[in-house]
């Protein structure tokens, strides 16, 4: 890999034994892509997948104290994934609660305050939406980030337009404190070629968790160009059509291992290069109604006894946005009140970001969802499933990512909201 | 006797047994209990791949095609090697991923781990090595099933 002499003093220790340290990983790790160089990480806010303190995770909080003790932060500061824990909102027993502030999530306090000192920009910046405008980091489109978090990857890379590899925790940060990342992949106009062209033929709005379901799992690591979904979602980016994105994307990155996907007349590098997006040699995809059918139907359902009811339903993973989060208030409601009930049938629980939490709590809305006894928390329900206990219990989702990484139920969300809100005969 | 020849990750000489995944290894489903256990020995967690479910992996060389799974994937490999309780090789058949990637290169800067690590030996030695065959791994990347 060719180095600039910037580069190289940095590597030869010129800047600490520590800061050396970090680039020969982040030059190790991109030697082993092939990459030919170093390019500058241009949108400098940096963001973190590694948001809970897991107990066996001490080598990295080893690491940052080794960061610390060199004076090394991430000058431009940086978002996080959610926190793990919020027993006002997501009630835990005596027992999950020791375990996980104990066995699983012992560190995070000793690890909040490492975050600090590394630059963590503020108490409320835990989403694994970090580019949601409440949570202000939004690169822009041609920025070079050094992000880890799979969905975030995915949606800045898709609906921004800025450039990221599928980096692994550690490396997210690596970069953001070296300021340079390795040219590879992602990063590279041949690396976001599309692979695969994927034709919607559905006779109806696809929904976007089944739909990027069956395309990850299609095309895997590959960039797909999608034809047909503009029909359904618009061309303009919208707080809906990005919202749609968000969840689409990130069933994608979780049923697959999608880092880029464009979809043509939507997202930006598809409005300005259309099909010539696609590679040479690429291949094809159809979707129509039977094959969505097909996707849904082939989920496995790991409940012990999959014939009884579930009893908690987790909504918004990723955190819902704002309008996500409106209209499920909304909806909730709505149905609840056709149904003549006034509380929800079982333990319901919308996740968000912290800070579309607080602004949502200030309206009627809110107030009106938790006469319901529904519940809004700003955790990251799949740390929540990280506790062996929760594996017994039948939680629900409308989540395709949450199916995939937990024993989960998925549900669409017509479906979840009728037993949410008490299931007629 | 078959010889296969992979890229040099981390290069280093091992003469043991294989366990052979032939789908990719979730590293956070596979090694997470173990390390959480405070366990001397890694046994394989991970209910979703048959192949290796329940088999003990520390100093065996871990045969299998990629790793996939959660981003966070690299640094629990990283804990493993700083526990001591790793498998002494991973033996890809494709090229190495990007959270594996991380991961030995995060064990080998950062915990001064031997890991070894070698990429693309290619479809057909995935093909052919089996459990428990004995292998021999060289400095240079070479794999021999013996």
């Amino acid at each position: 890999m060719k180095l600039t002499q910037e580069q190289k003093d940095i590597l030869e220790g010129r800047q600490g034994e520590v800061k050396a340290k970090v680039m020969e990983t982040i030059v190790r790790y991109g030697d082993m892509f092939e990459a030919d160089e170093l390019v500058k990480v241009t949108h400098g806010q940096g963001h973190l997948v590694t948001s809970f303190g897991l107990s066996l995770l001490k080598p990295v909080y080893r690491i940052m104290d080794e960061l610390i003790g060199a004076g090394l932060k991430v000058e431009e500061g940086f978002t996080m994934d959610p926190r793990p824990g919020d027993f006002e909102n997501v009630k835990c027993n005596l027992l999950d609660r020791i375990l996980f502030s104990t066995v699983l999530y012992g560190a995070q306090g000793k690890y909040e305050k490492q975050l600090k000192q590394l630059g963590l920009v503020r108490d409320d910046a835990f989403s694994c939406a970090c580019y949601f405008d409440e949570m202000g980091n939004i690169p822009g489109k041609g920025d070079v980030l050094s992000w880890a978090e799979s969905s975030a990857v995915n949606y800045a890379n898709s609906v921004l337009g800025a450039r990221c590899n599928r980096n692994s925790g550690m490396i997210d940060i690596f970069g953001s404190i070296v300021g340079f990342v390795p040219k590879f992949g992602l990063l590279t106009d041949e690396g976001r070629k599309a692979k695969w062209k994927v034709t919607v033929k559905t006779t109806a709005k696809p929904i976007p968790q089944i739909l990027g379901s069956a395309i990850g799992i299609r095309v895997m690591e590959d960039v797909p160009y999608v034809v047909g979904l503009d029909k359904w979602i618009g061309t303009e980016l919208t707080d809906e059509c990005k919202a749609y994105l968000k969840d689409f994307g990130a069933a994608t990155a979780s049923n697959g291992a999608v880092g880029l996907y464009h979809i043509d007349g939507v997202t930006p590098e598809a409005k300005e290069q259309g099909e010539a997006l696609l590679a040479k040699g690429y291949k094809e995809y159809v979707i129509d109604d039977a094959e969505l059918e097909r996707v849904y139907r082939s989920y496995p359902v790991m409940w012990k006894n999959p014939d009884r009811e579930g009893t908690l339903a987790f909504i918004g993973c990723p955190h819902l946005s704002r309008v996500q989060l409106e209209d499920w208030a909304d909806r909730i409601v709505s149905a609840l009140k056709s149904k003549g009930r006034k509380k929800v049938a079982c333990r319901t629980v919308l996740c968000t970001a912290p800070p579309v939490r607080a602004a949502f709590a200030k309206t009627e809305k809110y107030a009106k969802l938790m006469e319901t006894g529904a519940k809004v928390t700003t955790i990251c329900p799949l740390m929540y499933t990280s506790n062996p206990l929760t594996k017994t219990r039948r939680i629900m989702t409308c989540s395709n990512k949450l199916r995939t990484y937990s024993v989960a139920r998925y549900y669409k969300d017509d479906e979840l909201l009728d037993i949410i809100t008490g299931k007629e005969d | 006797m078959k010889e296969f020849k992979g890229r040099v990750i981390n290069g280093g000489y091992y003469r043991g047994e294989a366990v052979v995944s032939h789908q990719g290894v979730n590293t956070l489903a596979t090694f997470q209990k173990s390390a959480l256990a405070h366990a001397d020995k890694v046994t394989a967690a991970d209910q979703n791949n048959t192949d290796i479910f329940q088999k003990n992996l520390t100093g065996k060389a871990l045969c299998l095609p990629q790793t996939i799974g959660s981003t966070t994937g690299g640094m629990v490999l990283q804990v493993i090697c700083s526990m001591g309780i790793n498998p002494a090789c991973l033996l890809f058949s494709e090229h190495i991923d990007s959270l594996a990637g991380a991961g030995v290169i995060l064990s080998v800067v950062w915990e001064h781990s031997n890991l070894i690590a070698i990429d693309q030996l290619g479809k057909e030695f995935l093909d052919t090595v089996r459990t428990g065959d004995t292998i021999e791994v060289t400095e240079d990347g070479t794999v021999r099933i013996l």
